[in-house]
């Protein structure tokens, strides 16, 4: 039998060892219906999911709520919305009770003094041109001096077709601000004009991407296998899609047979009673869907199959090192 | 000598259960070595345990509660685990 320590050498496993037992249970919190920027191509709003379902006002329900999924094995509360700092008491509920992590577009800065060590997750979805044009403004001048040197705080660069070639710049000035970046893609059906990707494309860009890696190890939060994996949607020998995903909703789950490794995910709308379908919209084909977190999930709860080379269980370590790292549960 | 080979059948259908369940290759419950961490070795997660788990419960009419997985962590603590839940 393949046994970890027989394909790793001692420092490899080591790292294996830091990350074997966290067993990380995330779920993701719709914080607010609402938000101060109106960005193309972002699946809440062009979902219709900021209409799903009416806010919960009442703090302490929100607090008893989030109680209630400490006590169902959340380990992560994953913090979206609309915009989570618009509401900051919510956000400061969850940040007492679990680990967060609140993803922003960087506009309203987290207040450090009541929340110190909140990891922010930052919206980025170009340069000053494709802001403009996606967004309404160029939001990276406000976030960066808003977060600037902030060690609990990272841009997260969603990259479109047009962004090609012009990444290192972006990453570069993101270095410049002392911070770090981690990258995704945007998925195919969002119904933006152009910015569909093609096949080539995305051979290209995992190019462009493993060059930043290697350009900027010290401020680029990545790993190739997952470059590998959101610009192939391939793993070992499997295909990501319906079948396949781990950050479907559980108790939504239709699938029949189910995916083995599931976690308990839910993806919860801010009434905190119902439910969205997966991490993402529902309206998004799983086949062309490029969600970097639900392929990194992909990755984790995947790990036995990882055990059969070298390279392979490396892959899988890097994979959760780097979910690990984004979340807190590793330092930078 | 009935406790001790009671101890070892025990030991056998664990690494049985674990082997189908999990569909380990290149091992037999013979050759498993009880004693093998099974997260820093055989690479099991909580949610591999918890598919363990449930087969383990029928098998020996036990509730294994989750707070305990993090205590089982070879086949042999598997055993005395089973062992003494049978005999509360």
């Amino acid at each position: 039998m393949k046994t970890v320590s027989s394909l790793l050498d001692s420092e490899w496993y080591k790292r294996y060892k830091a990350i074997s037992k966290l067993n990380i249970r995330s779920s993701i919190y719709d914080v607010t219906n609402r938000c101060n920027l109106r960005c193309k191509g972002c699946f809440f709003f062009s979902s219709g999911e900021d209409r799903a379902a009416q806010e919960e006002m009442d703090l302490s329900r929100w607090e008893r709520f989030i109680d209630r999924e400490k006590a169902r094995g959340v380990n992560l509360a994953i913090l979206i919305g609309g915009e989570p700092t618009l509401c900051m008491d919510r956000v400061a509920a969850f940040y007492d009770r679990l680990p967060s992590f609140c993803a922003t577009n960087g506009l309203i800065k987290v207040p450090r003094e009541r929340l110190p060590d909140m990891m922010v997750g930052i919206s980025l979805w170009g340069d000053e041109e494709d802001e403009k044009l996606l967004r309404g403004k160029d939001t990276f001048s406000v976030s960066s001096r808003n977060y600037e040197g902030d060690p609990h705080a990272y841009y997260l660069y969603t990259i479109t077709p047009r962004q090609m070639g012009k990444t290192e710049r972006i990453v570069r000035r993101i270095r410049d601000a002392g911070l770090k970046v981690h990258m995704q893609l945007l998925s195919n059906d969002e119904g933006v004009d152009a910015f569909s990707w093609q096949p080539s494309q995305l051979r290209d860009i995992r190019a462009e991407m493993d060059g930043m890696l290697e350009m900027f190890p010290d401020t680029v939060i990545s790993s190739k296998y997952y470059h590998r994996i959101i610009t192939t949607g391939k793993m070992l020998d499997r295909t990501f899609g319906w079948n396949e995903c781990p950050s479907v909703t559980q108790p939504l789950d239709p699938r029949d047979p189910k995916p083995k490794h599931l976690i308990g995910f839910i993806r919860w709308a801010c009434d905190l009673k119902t439910m969205h379908r997966c991490c993402t919209s529902a309206t998004r084909d799983c086949a062309t869907c490029k969600d970097g977190a639900a392929h990194m999930s992909w990755v984790m709860v995947n790990k036995r199959a990882h055990i059969r080379s070298e390279q392979d269980l490396k892959n899988w370590i890097e994979v959760y090192e780097m979910f690990a790292k984004l979340y807190q549960f590793l330092p930078w | 000598m009935n406790r001790e080979k009671d101890k070892t059948d025990r030991i056998l259908r664990i690494a049985e259960i674990m082997i189908n369940e999990l569909k380990l290759e290149d091992v037999t419950p013979a050759s498993f070595d009880p004693d093998m961490d099974l997260v820093d070795e055989v690479g099991i997660d909580s949610m591999d345990l918890a598919t363990v788990a449930l087969v383990l419960q029928d098998e020996y009419g036990i509730r294994i509660d989750e707070d305990d997985y993090p205590k089982l962590t070879t086949v042999r603590l598997i055993a005395e685990y089973i062992e003494e839940k049978l005999s509360e």
